[in-house]
């Protein structure tokens, strides 16, 4: 288990999320994927803290602070998603688009 | 009492103000015509009984004099301060020649505008000859005109308007003619032109009465614009807006200077001079501006009386005559005033010989003895304290005030006269009257009167007037204008008994009903019988009071004897020739020479055309040919290159706003692929 492995998993959960985030028509959908790219930055940090830093610690604050940020925000998107879902009756990110020029 | 007649002067323009408030505010629409106030109050459902209506219906009966008595009233009382204000001006500046050497009284004057240390402008009433002479006209004829029009005005439905507008018109006129500056002058110059603009357009159903004010008011307006650019070039030399100090000879001097303009030299006094003299120009109706006082006449002939004869017209003299020590060394601007009213009163008077509207023929006939006042004015030559000197002349410009005092009442009787005739027979056209002389006695006794007097017969007013203005031609030696004057004097009395004739003597050209001679508009015209026979009795007034030296030349008056003889007898085969033509009320024998004319009758009758020049001048030069093209340059040059600034800014937002499509992913692709892009780029 060397740091290589760390980074391409966290690669590849970034990428699953970045694909999830443009080809989900589902709004919900779209903020699951973008919790999958928040966790594979954190894996990121994670593992420098591990391998490379002096103090492991240092390097685990910043997971622990996006976990919480993310959390926050999650809340925040979700009460978005239901008010919306009741006005709308529809999560659909292509019918969704009153927001245009 | 004379003290506080001078001391309250404003009261002289504050009674025909107070008349046109309280018209406006109290007593108009107070009394309306009930036919049409049913009309309007049906509309919006406020008169449901008929009882209401009875009321109003008394009310109107009985009513509408009211404005028109308040009117009365207070004209009465200012036309009794204006003699009381002659009378102390008389006793106590012209008897008193040592504390008044230039009979000037400013007796109240008010700051007004304070532009800077050096420049400011008042508010004043400046007495002199002239101004005292043209309040004691002005206050007279609108008492007498506002008497008048009771009876002619009765039955009009906005007969309180024409009260108020009348008494506006009356405080501006003499607004003006007291005006201590210039710029005072100039604003109610512009408020005479107000109250001519509305009366004019007073019956404004009709559409020509409607043109008819326009034109007078831009052709006005036109000429007022030289006058405002006079006014400024005169008071920036003179540092200073009050007659008293314009017309000082260092004035004249200070203006006496050559300027380029453009690459001509010109006499800077010439030309402020002349500039002024675009304003009395416009205002007295000379040739070529003359266009707008005959089609004025679309307004009630009262208003004619007063402001289309008597007053208004007369303000383009007056104003020359106000200014006139600075006129006289402006040689220029004399030989230009010369000419063009003599040109004007000969030019008018032919083509008064042709026209069939009683009241145009007056009209015309107005031009042409403003013609006179102004060549007579052209002949003189004075300096502000009046003093002679070797060239000095001022019988001329005696002669022209005594000639606006002796017209302004010959003429309004005459358009008063009219006025009766037009009311007794319900047109316009000469060849509709005719057989009068039996149904309106007291007016043609009266008419006749004025007509001898405009036709310049011996004992009455018009005889005195015109001699002391040929005299003064031929004494100064201008012989083509005297000649011009002589020969228009004959054709003024031919066309004003034309006129009396046609409308009097003879059988009735028309069916007549229930023709009467109204007692208010009779009392008028007969009271002003009295100056039209007596006006000949201040001619040594005139003569010698005007200036201050008249006196000295005041021996005119024993002038060659042959030259009234000769005038006269001009006069008289003037009327003998209408006698001849019109004499039974007939015109047969005058068509026959019609015929003979020819194509110059018509070319006369139809005013040389000069209406038709006009209209080609500015419809077909500067409406098509400058108007045209500047409005296609501004509509497709100028206002193309802004619109094309627009297209341009517009073609941009509409496909910027493509980007927007409101599709989420869309735009976090867009964010990814730009994040992809900065990471490339930086590695």
């Amino acid at each position: 288990m060397t740091l290589s492995h760390f980074i391409i998993l966290s690669l590849m959960l970034c990428a699953i999320g970045v694909y999830g985030v443009l080809t989900r028509r589902n709004l919900i959908g779209i903020l699951l994927s973008v919790e999958v790219i928040l966790n594979g930055a954190n894996l990121n940090f994670a593992a420098f803290a591990h391998f490379r830093a002096f103090d492991p610690t240092a390097g685990a604050v910043f997971p622990i602070f996006v976990m919480a940020v993310s959390a926050c925000e999650m809340a925040v998107a979700l009460a978005i998603v239901i008010s919306m879902y009741r006005r709308k009756k529809r999560l659909d990110v292509y019918r969704l688009e009153e927001l245009n020029g | 009492m004379a003290e506080f007649i001078f001391t309250n002067s404003y009261l002289l323009l504050i009674l025909p103000l107070l008349s046109f408030v309280i018209i406006v505010l109290w007593l108009a629409g107070k009394y309306q015509n009930p036919a049409e106030l049913d009309k309007t109050l049906r509309c919006q459902n406020q008169i449901n009984d008929s009882e209401e209506t009875q009321k109003r219906a008394d009310d109107f009966a009985k009513g509408p004099k009211i404005a028109g008595l308040a009117a009365i009233l207070l004209a009465t009382l200012n036309a009794l301060y204006g003699l009381g204000l002659a009378t102390a001006y008389y006793q106590h500046v012209l008897a008193q020649p040592e504390h008044y050497p230039n009979r000037t009284l400013v007796c109240f004057d008010l700051a007004w505008l304070n532009f800077s240390p050096g420049l400011t402008a008042n508010m004043g009433i400046y007495l002199d000859p002239i101004s005292v002479m043209m309040i004691v006209v002005i206050t007279m004829i609108s008492l007498l005109v506002n008497i008048y029009s009771i009876g002619y005005m009765k039955d009009d439905p906005a007969f309180d308007r024409f009260f108020a507008l009348m008494s506006l018109f009356t405080f501006s006129m003499l607004g003006l003619v007291v005006s201590s500056n210039i710029l005072q002058m100039f604003v109610f110059w512009e408020l005479v032109g107000v109250s001519s603009y509305t009366l004019i357009g007073f019956w404004y159903e009709k559409p020509s009465a409607v043109a008819a004010s326009k034109k007078a008011f831009i052709v006005t307006r036109f000429a007022d614009a030289f006058f405002l650019i006079g006014i400024l070039l005169v008071s920036f030399q003179a540092k200073s807006f009050d007659f008293l100090t314009l017309n000082l000879p260092e004035t004249a001097a200070l203006l006496n200077q050559s300027i380029v303009l453009g690459s001509v030299p010109v006499n800077l006094l010439t030309l402020a001079t002349l500039l002024i003299f675009a304003g009395g120009w416009g205002k007295s109706a000379m040739f070529p501006l003359h266009i707008w006082l005959p089609d004025a006449m679309e307004g009630p002939t009262p208003v004619s009386s007063i402001i289309h004869s008597a007053t208004m017209v007369v303000a383009g003299v007056f104003l020359t005559a106000r200014m006139f020590p600075l006129f006289s060394e402006a040689v220029g601007t004399l030989a230009v005033v010369q000419f063009i009213g003599s040109f004007t009163a000969i030019f008018a008077a032919i083509i008064a010989i042709t026209q069939r509207d009683i009241k145009r023929i007056l009209a015309f006939s107005t031009l042409s003895q403003l013609g006179y006042m102004l060549f007579s004015l052209g002949v003189a030559k004075i300096s502000l304290h009046g003093e002679m000197g070797p060239g000095l002349n001022s019988l001329g410009y005696s002669a022209a005030m005594y000639h606006v005092f002796t017209h302004a009442f010959f003429k309004c009787m005459l358009f008063l006269g009219a006025g009766a005739l037009i009311h007794a027979v319900h047109s316009n056209d000469l060849m509709a009257m005719g057989g009068l002389k039996r149904l309106m006695p007291k007016t043609y006794w009266s008419l006749l009167a004025a007509c001898l007097a405009i036709g310049g017969i011996f004992p009455f007013s018009g005889f005195w007037s015109k001699d002391a203005i040929l005299l003064a031609a031929l004494q100064s030696g201008h012989y083509v204008t005297f000649g011009v004057g002589l020969v228009t004097g004959g054709l003024t009395a031919f066309y004003m008994f034309r006129l009396f004739f046609l409308a009097f003597h003879g059988e009735a050209r028309s069916e007549l009903h229930d023709v009467h001679e109204d007692p208010w508009m009779t009392f008028s015209i007969v009271a002003l019988t009295i100056p039209t026979l007596g006006a000949g009795l201040f001619e040594h007034f005139f003569a010698g009071e005007m200036v201050a030296s008249g006196l000295a030349y005041a021996d005119h008056l024993s002038h060659p004897l042959w030259l009234p003889v000769i005038a006269s007898l001009v006069g008289i085969s003037g009327i003998g020739l209408a006698w001849g033509f019109y004499g039974h009320g007939r015109t047969e024998k005058a068509d026959e020479w019609r015929q003979w004319f020819g194509p110059v009758y018509q070319l006369v009758q139809n005013k040389f055309y000069i209406d038709e020049i006009y209209l080609f001048i500015t419809h077909r030069i500067i409406f098509q040919g400058i108007g045209a093209p500047v409005k296609w340059f501004d509509r497709n040059i100028v206002d193309g290159a802004m619109n094309l600034c627009g297209r341009i800014l517009q073609l941009g937002g509409k496909m910027v706003r493509l980007a927007q499509n409101g599709q989420l992913q869309f735009y976090l692709g867009v964010t990814v692929l730009g994040l992809a892009a900065l990471l490339f780029l930086a590695s």
